[in-house]
Protein backbone atom coordinates (compact mmCIF):
# COMPACT_ATOMS: atom_id res chain seq x y z
CA UNK A 1 0.00 0.00 0.00
CA UNK A 2 1.17 3.93 -0.55
CA UNK A 3 2.82 5.33 2.04
CA UNK A 4 1.03 8.04 3.73
CA UNK A 5 3.47 10.57 2.38
CA UNK A 6 3.10 9.28 -1.12
CA UNK A 7 -0.63 10.25 -0.59
CA UNK A 8 0.23 13.59 0.52
CA UNK A 9 1.84 14.31 -2.37
CA UNK A 10 -0.56 12.69 -4.84
CA UNK A 11 -3.17 14.50 -3.19
CA UNK A 12 -1.40 17.49 -3.22
CA UNK A 13 -0.94 17.62 -7.00
CA UNK A 14 -4.44 16.68 -7.75
CA UNK A 15 -5.20 19.55 -5.76
CA UNK A 16 -3.44 21.69 -7.99
CA UNK A 17 -4.20 20.18 -11.27
CA UNK A 18 -7.91 21.04 -9.93
CA UNK A 19 -6.81 24.73 -9.86
CA UNK A 20 -5.61 24.76 -13.11
CA UNK A 21 -8.72 23.50 -15.19
CA UNK A 22 -10.83 25.00 -13.03
CA UNK A 23 -8.99 28.71 -13.76
CA UNK A 24 -9.20 27.47 -17.88
CA UNK A 25 -12.90 26.94 -17.53
CA UNK A 26 -13.66 30.49 -16.16
CA UNK A 27 -11.34 31.77 -18.80
CA UNK A 28 -12.85 30.07 -21.21
CA UNK A 29 -16.43 30.83 -20.12
CA UNK A 30 -15.41 34.47 -20.20
CA UNK A 31 -13.99 34.36 -24.07
CA UNK A 32 -16.74 32.58 -25.28
CA UNK A 33 -19.16 35.09 -23.72
CA UNK A 34 -17.06 37.44 -25.92
CA UNK A 35 -16.95 35.61 -28.89
CA UNK A 36 -20.67 34.98 -28.82
CA UNK A 37 -21.43 38.33 -29.13
CA UNK A 38 -18.96 39.07 -32.08
CA UNK A 39 -20.24 35.79 -33.92
CA UNK A 40 -24.08 37.31 -33.28
CA UNK A 41 -23.25 40.77 -34.40
CA UNK A 42 -21.21 39.49 -37.80
CA UNK A 43 -24.40 37.55 -38.53
CA UNK A 44 -26.77 39.93 -40.17
CA UNK A 45 -23.64 40.84 -42.37
CA UNK A 46 -23.24 37.48 -43.39
CA UNK A 47 -27.21 37.15 -43.70
CA UNK A 48 -27.71 39.91 -46.20
CA UNK A 49 -24.75 39.33 -48.21
CA UNK A 50 -26.30 35.52 -48.80
CA UNK A 51 -29.72 37.01 -49.63
CA UNK A 52 -27.77 39.52 -52.08
CA UNK A 53 -25.88 36.68 -53.70
CA UNK A 54 -28.44 34.63 -53.78
CA UNK A 55 -30.86 36.83 -55.78
CA UNK A 56 -28.06 37.82 -58.43
CA UNK A 57 -26.51 34.37 -58.74
CA UNK A 58 -30.06 33.56 -60.08
CA UNK A 59 -29.80 36.51 -62.66
CA UNK A 60 -26.62 35.31 -64.14
CA UNK A 61 -26.61 31.80 -63.45
CA UNK A 62 -28.13 31.25 -66.93
CA UNK A 63 -26.44 33.46 -68.76
CA UNK A 64 -22.77 32.12 -70.24
CA UNK A 65 -19.86 33.98 -69.25
CA UNK A 66 -20.60 33.84 -65.80
CA UNK A 67 -17.40 34.14 -63.22
CA UNK A 68 -15.46 31.40 -62.61
CA UNK A 69 -16.03 31.40 -58.90
CA UNK A 70 -19.95 31.20 -58.89
CA UNK A 71 -19.87 28.89 -61.77
CA UNK A 72 -16.34 26.74 -61.12
CA UNK A 73 -13.81 26.13 -64.04
CA UNK A 74 -15.84 23.30 -65.06
CA UNK A 75 -13.63 20.33 -63.40
CA UNK A 76 -13.78 18.65 -60.08
CA UNK A 77 -10.54 16.69 -60.36
CA UNK A 78 -8.36 19.01 -57.71
CA UNK A 79 -9.96 19.48 -54.23
CA UNK A 80 -9.25 21.17 -51.76
CA UNK A 81 -10.33 21.61 -47.99
CA UNK A 82 -9.79 24.09 -45.81
CA UNK A 83 -9.77 22.65 -42.57
CA UNK A 84 -10.10 25.27 -39.56
CA UNK A 85 -8.98 23.99 -36.61
CA UNK A 86 -7.86 25.73 -32.84
CA UNK A 87 -4.24 27.05 -32.31
CA UNK A 88 -4.27 25.28 -28.82
CA UNK A 89 -5.46 22.07 -27.41
CA UNK A 90 -7.35 20.91 -23.82
CA UNK A 91 -10.36 21.86 -25.72
CA UNK A 92 -11.66 17.95 -25.58
CA UNK A 93 -13.12 16.45 -28.94
CA UNK A 94 -13.19 19.81 -30.38
CA UNK A 95 -9.94 19.32 -33.12
CA UNK A 96 -10.36 15.81 -33.18
CA UNK A 97 -13.74 15.87 -34.19
CA UNK A 98 -12.94 18.37 -37.45
CA UNK A 99 -10.06 16.52 -38.56
CA UNK A 100 -11.89 13.17 -38.64
CA UNK A 101 -14.72 15.33 -40.32
CA UNK A 102 -12.09 16.58 -42.95
CA UNK A 103 -10.23 13.12 -43.50
CA UNK A 104 -13.04 11.48 -43.92
CA UNK A 105 -13.55 13.57 -46.54
CA UNK A 106 -10.12 13.50 -47.84
CA UNK A 107 -10.50 9.48 -47.78
CA UNK A 108 -13.65 9.51 -49.96
CA UNK A 109 -12.69 11.65 -52.33
CA UNK A 110 -9.27 9.94 -52.77
CA UNK A 111 -10.99 6.76 -53.29
CA UNK A 112 -12.93 8.74 -56.24
CA UNK A 113 -9.67 9.13 -57.99
CA UNK A 114 -9.51 12.55 -57.28
CA UNK A 115 -6.72 14.80 -55.65
CA UNK A 116 -7.06 15.79 -52.12
CA UNK A 117 -5.21 19.14 -51.24
CA UNK A 118 -5.67 20.49 -47.94
CA UNK A 119 -5.05 24.02 -46.39
CA UNK A 120 -4.81 24.20 -42.41
CA UNK A 121 -5.50 27.15 -40.23
CA UNK A 122 -5.06 26.30 -37.05
CA UNK A 123 -2.32 24.50 -35.63
CA UNK A 124 -3.70 21.57 -33.86
CA UNK A 125 -5.44 20.54 -37.51
CA UNK A 126 -2.33 20.38 -39.18
CA UNK A 127 -0.72 18.54 -36.39
CA UNK A 128 -2.90 15.52 -36.40
CA UNK A 129 -3.39 15.77 -40.22
CA UNK A 130 0.26 15.86 -40.87
CA UNK A 131 0.80 12.00 -39.74
CA UNK A 132 -1.36 11.13 -42.33
CA UNK A 133 -1.34 13.59 -45.55
CA UNK A 134 2.13 15.40 -44.39
CA UNK A 135 2.78 15.90 -48.47
CA UNK A 136 -0.74 17.02 -49.78
CA UNK A 137 -0.84 19.77 -46.92
CA UNK A 138 -0.34 23.20 -49.09
CA UNK A 139 -0.02 25.20 -45.97
CA UNK A 140 -0.82 26.35 -42.67
CA UNK A 141 -2.35 29.74 -41.37
CA UNK A 142 -1.66 29.84 -37.45
CA UNK A 143 -2.57 32.64 -35.15
CA UNK A 144 -5.27 33.83 -37.00
CA UNK A 145 -7.94 34.41 -33.40
CA UNK A 146 -5.00 36.37 -31.85
CA UNK A 147 -5.46 38.60 -29.92
CA UNK A 148 -9.24 38.23 -31.77
CA UNK A 149 -10.32 37.03 -34.90
CA UNK A 150 -10.48 40.06 -37.30
CA UNK A 151 -12.27 40.69 -41.07
CA UNK A 152 -8.82 41.33 -42.54
CA UNK A 153 -7.05 38.19 -41.47
CA UNK A 154 -10.17 36.19 -43.41
CA UNK A 155 -9.92 38.30 -46.05
CA UNK A 156 -5.90 37.83 -46.45
CA UNK A 157 -7.10 34.30 -46.32
CA UNK A 158 -9.93 34.32 -48.81
CA UNK A 159 -7.13 36.51 -51.16
CA UNK A 160 -4.83 33.32 -50.68
CA UNK A 161 -7.53 31.07 -51.84
CA UNK A 162 -8.72 33.21 -54.87
CA UNK A 163 -5.07 33.40 -55.86
CA UNK A 164 -4.78 29.54 -55.98
CA UNK A 165 -8.05 28.79 -57.83
CA UNK A 166 -7.38 31.58 -60.92
CA UNK A 167 -3.84 29.77 -60.86
CA UNK A 168 -5.31 26.39 -61.21
CA UNK A 169 -4.13 24.54 -58.18
CA UNK A 170 -7.57 23.14 -57.34
CA UNK A 171 -10.74 23.23 -58.66
CA UNK A 172 -13.31 22.78 -55.71
CA UNK A 173 -12.95 24.05 -52.28
CA UNK A 174 -14.55 23.09 -49.07
CA UNK A 175 -14.44 24.82 -45.60
CA UNK A 176 -14.47 22.36 -42.52
CA UNK A 177 -15.07 24.30 -39.14
CA UNK A 178 -17.37 23.96 -36.39
CA UNK A 179 -20.32 25.48 -35.90
CA UNK A 180 -21.03 26.77 -33.07
CA UNK A 181 -24.63 25.96 -31.31
CA UNK A 182 -24.42 25.91 -27.44
CA UNK A 183 -21.39 25.73 -24.97
CA UNK A 184 -22.32 22.11 -24.71
CA UNK A 185 -22.80 21.42 -28.28
CA UNK A 186 -20.75 22.10 -31.49
CA UNK A 187 -21.33 20.81 -35.10
CA UNK A 188 -19.01 20.00 -37.63
CA UNK A 189 -19.70 21.63 -40.87
CA UNK A 190 -18.34 21.19 -44.91
CA UNK A 191 -19.36 24.30 -46.68
CA UNK A 192 -18.40 24.63 -50.10
CA UNK A 193 -17.21 27.56 -51.43
CA UNK A 194 -15.78 27.44 -54.70
CA UNK A 195 -17.89 26.68 -56.74
CA UNK A 196 -20.15 28.98 -54.74
CA UNK A 197 -23.30 26.80 -53.79
CA UNK A 198 -26.32 28.84 -54.44
CA UNK A 199 -28.63 27.86 -51.27
CA UNK A 200 -32.08 27.84 -51.94
CA UNK A 201 -32.83 29.36 -48.56
CA UNK A 202 -31.31 32.03 -49.86
CA UNK A 203 -33.23 32.77 -53.08
CA UNK A 204 -36.41 31.85 -51.32
CA UNK A 205 -35.97 35.07 -49.03
CA UNK A 206 -34.70 37.23 -52.32
CA UNK A 207 -38.19 36.43 -53.76
CA UNK A 208 -39.92 36.75 -50.50
CA UNK A 209 -38.95 40.00 -49.76
CA UNK A 210 -41.05 41.68 -53.11
CA UNK A 211 -44.30 39.79 -52.28
CA UNK A 212 -43.79 36.11 -53.78
CA UNK A 213 -43.14 37.42 -57.41
CA UNK A 214 -39.20 36.84 -58.51
CA UNK A 215 -37.22 39.97 -57.74
CA UNK A 216 -36.31 41.95 -60.51
CA UNK A 217 -33.50 44.17 -59.80
CA UNK A 218 -31.89 46.66 -61.36
CA UNK A 219 -27.80 46.25 -61.30
CA UNK A 220 -25.33 49.33 -61.18
CA UNK A 221 -22.91 49.24 -62.89
CA UNK A 222 -24.12 45.56 -64.09
CA UNK A 223 -24.50 41.82 -63.41
CA UNK A 224 -20.76 40.82 -63.95
CA UNK A 225 -18.92 43.50 -62.42
CA UNK A 226 -21.03 43.42 -59.27
CA UNK A 227 -20.55 39.62 -59.00
CA UNK A 228 -16.96 40.19 -59.95
CA UNK A 229 -16.73 42.15 -56.56
CA UNK A 230 -19.14 40.52 -54.44
CA UNK A 231 -17.66 36.52 -54.82
CA UNK A 232 -14.36 37.47 -53.58
CA UNK A 233 -15.53 39.31 -50.74
CA UNK A 234 -18.73 36.78 -49.49
CA UNK A 235 -15.56 34.56 -49.83
CA UNK A 236 -13.99 36.64 -47.23
CA UNK A 237 -16.90 36.90 -45.03
CA UNK A 238 -17.69 33.30 -44.79
CA UNK A 239 -14.12 32.52 -44.15
CA UNK A 240 -15.09 34.98 -41.59
CA UNK A 241 -18.44 33.81 -40.45
CA UNK A 242 -16.70 30.53 -39.95
CA UNK A 243 -13.24 31.62 -38.08
CA UNK A 244 -15.91 33.27 -35.57
CA UNK A 245 -17.61 30.24 -35.00
CA UNK A 246 -14.79 27.84 -34.73
CA UNK A 247 -13.43 30.22 -31.65
CA UNK A 248 -16.90 30.54 -29.90
CA UNK A 249 -16.99 26.51 -30.45
CA UNK A 250 -13.52 26.03 -29.29
CA UNK A 251 -13.78 27.81 -26.24
CA UNK A 252 -17.49 26.23 -25.61
CA UNK A 253 -15.49 23.01 -25.85
CA UNK A 254 -12.96 23.82 -23.94
CA UNK A 255 -15.34 25.09 -21.33
CA UNK A 256 -16.91 21.93 -21.15
CA UNK A 257 -13.97 19.88 -21.14
CA UNK A 258 -12.68 22.14 -18.13
CA UNK A 259 -15.53 21.78 -16.50
CA UNK A 260 -15.88 18.27 -16.41
CA UNK A 261 -11.66 17.82 -15.77
CA UNK A 262 -12.37 20.20 -12.64
CA UNK A 263 -15.53 17.82 -11.56
CA UNK A 264 -13.34 14.58 -11.78
CA UNK A 265 -10.41 15.92 -10.57
CA UNK A 266 -12.79 16.63 -6.66
CA UNK A 267 -13.89 12.60 -7.05
CA UNK A 268 -10.02 11.66 -7.22
CA UNK A 269 -9.39 14.33 -4.42
CA UNK A 270 -12.14 12.69 -2.36
CA UNK A 271 -11.30 9.10 -2.89
CA UNK A 272 -7.67 9.98 -2.12
CA UNK A 273 -8.38 11.89 1.20
CA UNK A 274 -10.34 8.51 2.23
CA UNK A 275 -7.34 5.84 1.67
CA UNK A 276 -5.51 8.29 3.20
CA UNK A 277 -7.39 9.25 6.42
CA UNK A 278 -7.85 4.83 6.23
CA UNK A 279 -4.29 4.43 6.53
CA UNK A 280 -3.52 7.36 9.24
CA UNK A 281 -6.10 5.05 11.31
CA UNK A 282 -4.52 1.67 10.40
CA UNK A 283 -1.15 3.17 11.56
CA UNK A 284 -2.12 4.22 14.86
CA UNK A 285 -3.99 1.56 15.97
CA UNK A 286 -0.80 -0.71 14.70
CA UNK A 287 1.10 1.37 16.71
CA UNK A 288 -0.92 1.06 19.43
CA UNK A 289 -1.07 -2.61 19.28
CA UNK A 290 2.48 -2.64 19.59
CA UNK A 291 2.56 -0.89 22.46
CA UNK A 292 0.02 -2.70 24.52
CA UNK A 293 1.44 -6.13 23.33
CA UNK A 294 4.66 -4.85 24.24
CA UNK A 295 3.40 -3.47 28.13
CA UNK A 296 1.95 -7.33 28.18
CA UNK A 297 4.94 -8.92 27.77
CA UNK A 298 7.03 -7.64 30.33
CA UNK B 1 -43.03 49.74 -41.24
CA UNK B 2 -44.27 53.46 -40.90
CA UNK B 3 -46.10 54.40 -44.56
CA UNK B 4 -43.53 56.67 -46.51
CA UNK B 5 -40.36 55.78 -44.92
CA UNK B 6 -37.59 53.26 -45.94
CA UNK B 7 -36.29 50.50 -43.79
CA UNK B 8 -32.41 51.95 -43.58
CA UNK B 9 -29.93 49.14 -42.70
CA UNK B 10 -26.49 49.82 -42.83
CA UNK B 11 -23.97 46.60 -42.00
CA UNK B 12 -20.50 46.26 -41.47
CA UNK B 13 -18.76 42.87 -41.40
CA UNK B 14 -18.15 43.06 -37.22
CA UNK B 15 -21.71 44.70 -37.05
CA UNK B 16 -24.81 45.52 -37.66
CA UNK B 17 -24.32 49.82 -37.28
CA UNK B 18 -27.67 50.78 -37.86
CA UNK B 19 -30.86 50.09 -38.60
CA UNK B 20 -33.69 52.48 -38.62
CA UNK B 21 -36.95 54.18 -40.60
CA UNK B 22 -36.17 56.88 -42.57
CA UNK B 23 -37.05 59.81 -44.74
CA UNK B 24 -34.54 59.13 -46.83
CA UNK B 25 -31.14 57.92 -47.84
CA UNK B 26 -28.34 59.10 -49.98
CA UNK B 27 -26.04 56.60 -50.94
CA UNK B 28 -22.58 56.46 -53.59
CA UNK B 29 -23.18 54.67 -56.33
CA UNK B 30 -20.52 53.94 -58.48
CA UNK B 31 -22.01 55.36 -61.08
CA UNK B 32 -23.21 58.34 -58.89
CA UNK B 33 -24.85 58.85 -55.76
CA UNK B 34 -28.22 57.96 -55.54
CA UNK B 35 -31.06 58.82 -52.99
CA UNK B 36 -33.58 56.13 -51.86
CA UNK B 37 -37.01 56.74 -50.74
CA UNK B 38 -40.17 54.43 -50.42
CA UNK B 39 -41.09 52.40 -53.28
CA UNK B 40 -37.73 52.52 -54.90
CA UNK B 41 -36.72 50.59 -57.84
CA UNK B 42 -35.37 47.48 -56.87
CA UNK B 43 -31.62 47.58 -57.71
CA UNK B 44 -28.19 46.17 -56.43
CA UNK B 45 -25.10 48.33 -56.63
CA UNK B 46 -21.41 49.05 -55.63
CA UNK B 47 -20.53 51.71 -53.59
CA UNK B 48 -17.74 53.40 -54.22
CA UNK B 49 -15.52 55.13 -50.92
CA UNK B 50 -18.00 58.23 -50.03
CA UNK B 51 -20.75 59.47 -47.65
CA UNK B 52 -23.77 57.98 -46.61
CA UNK B 53 -26.56 60.65 -46.16
CA UNK B 54 -29.75 59.90 -43.47
CA UNK B 55 -32.40 62.56 -44.31
CA UNK B 56 -35.07 63.44 -41.73
CA UNK B 57 -37.73 66.79 -42.28
CA UNK B 58 -35.87 67.61 -45.41
CA UNK B 59 -32.62 67.89 -43.64
CA UNK B 60 -29.30 65.72 -43.32
CA UNK B 61 -29.91 64.15 -39.59
CA UNK B 62 -26.28 61.84 -40.05
CA UNK B 63 -23.81 61.19 -42.19
CA UNK B 64 -21.43 58.39 -42.20
CA UNK B 65 -18.54 57.62 -44.19
CA UNK B 66 -17.80 54.15 -45.89
CA UNK B 67 -15.64 52.76 -47.54
CA UNK B 68 -16.99 51.31 -50.30
CA UNK B 69 -19.38 48.10 -50.50
CA UNK B 70 -22.92 47.10 -51.67
CA UNK B 71 -26.17 48.29 -51.50
CA UNK B 72 -29.35 46.59 -52.08
CA UNK B 73 -32.62 48.25 -52.58
CA UNK B 74 -36.28 47.36 -52.96
CA UNK B 75 -39.03 49.35 -52.94
CA UNK B 76 -39.18 49.04 -49.11
CA UNK B 77 -36.30 49.38 -47.54
CA UNK B 78 -32.15 49.92 -48.42
CA UNK B 79 -29.70 48.03 -47.30
CA UNK B 80 -25.74 48.85 -47.26
CA UNK B 81 -23.37 46.21 -46.68
CA UNK B 82 -20.10 48.33 -46.15
CA UNK B 83 -16.70 47.37 -45.59
CA UNK B 84 -15.74 50.47 -43.40
CA UNK B 85 -18.14 52.87 -41.63
CA UNK B 86 -17.80 55.44 -39.11
CA UNK B 87 -19.56 58.74 -38.74
CA UNK B 88 -18.26 62.05 -40.43
CA UNK B 89 -17.54 63.74 -37.11
CA UNK B 90 -15.22 60.97 -36.08
CA UNK B 91 -12.67 61.03 -38.93
CA UNK B 92 -9.30 62.05 -37.95
CA UNK B 93 -7.85 64.06 -40.32
CA UNK B 94 -4.26 63.51 -39.12
CA UNK B 95 -4.66 59.80 -39.05
CA UNK B 96 -6.07 59.56 -42.38
CA UNK B 97 -3.14 61.97 -44.01
CA UNK B 98 -0.69 59.59 -42.97
CA UNK B 99 -2.84 56.73 -44.56
CA UNK B 100 -3.14 58.58 -47.54
CA UNK B 101 0.85 58.82 -47.54
CA UNK B 102 1.36 54.97 -46.71
CA UNK B 103 -1.02 54.03 -49.00
CA UNK B 104 0.45 56.46 -51.87
CA UNK B 105 3.71 54.89 -51.01
CA UNK B 106 2.40 51.36 -51.02
CA UNK B 107 1.38 51.96 -54.38
CA UNK B 108 4.84 53.30 -55.62
CA UNK B 109 6.22 49.99 -53.93
CA UNK B 110 3.79 47.81 -55.46
CA UNK B 111 5.30 45.03 -57.39
CA UNK B 112 2.35 43.06 -58.52
CA UNK B 113 -1.06 43.32 -59.84
CA UNK B 114 -2.15 42.43 -56.96
CA UNK B 115 -0.50 44.76 -54.58
CA UNK B 116 -1.21 47.55 -57.28
CA UNK B 117 -5.17 46.77 -57.22
CA UNK B 118 -5.04 46.82 -53.14
CA UNK B 119 -2.80 49.93 -52.50
CA UNK B 120 -5.16 51.66 -55.14
CA UNK B 121 -8.28 51.05 -53.24
CA UNK B 122 -6.30 52.20 -49.94
CA UNK B 123 -5.85 55.59 -51.82
CA UNK B 124 -9.30 56.14 -52.92
CA UNK B 125 -10.36 55.32 -49.31
CA UNK B 126 -8.40 57.95 -47.82
CA UNK B 127 -8.65 60.49 -50.25
CA UNK B 128 -12.59 59.91 -49.75
CA UNK B 129 -12.15 60.38 -46.36
CA UNK B 130 -10.14 63.25 -46.59
CA UNK B 131 -12.64 65.15 -48.71
CA UNK B 132 -15.73 63.98 -46.26
CA UNK B 133 -13.77 65.41 -43.20
CA UNK B 134 -13.46 68.60 -44.97
CA UNK B 135 -16.99 68.84 -46.14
Amino acid sequence: MASLKDLRVRIASVKSTQKITSAMKMVAAAKLRRAQETVEAARPYAERMERMLGSLAQAAAGQDGAPKLLAGNGRADIHLLVVGTADRGLCGGFNSNIVREARRAAEKLTKDGKTVKILCVGRKGRDQLRRFYGKQIVDTIEDVAKPRVTFETSEGIALRIIQMFEAGDFDVCTLYYARFKSAMTQVVTGQQLIPFAVEDKAADQAEGTTGGAKAVYEYEPDEHEILADLLPRNLAVQMFKALLENSASEHGARMTAMDSATRNAGEMIDKLTLTYNRTRQAVITKELIEIISGAEAL
Amino acid sequence: MAEGRVGFELVSPERLLLSEDVEMVVVPGAEGDFGVLPRHTPMISIVRPGVIRVFENGAVKESIFVAGGFAEVTPERCTVLADLAMPVGEIDRAATEQQLKDAREDLADAKDDQARKVAEKAVAVAEAMLQAGQA
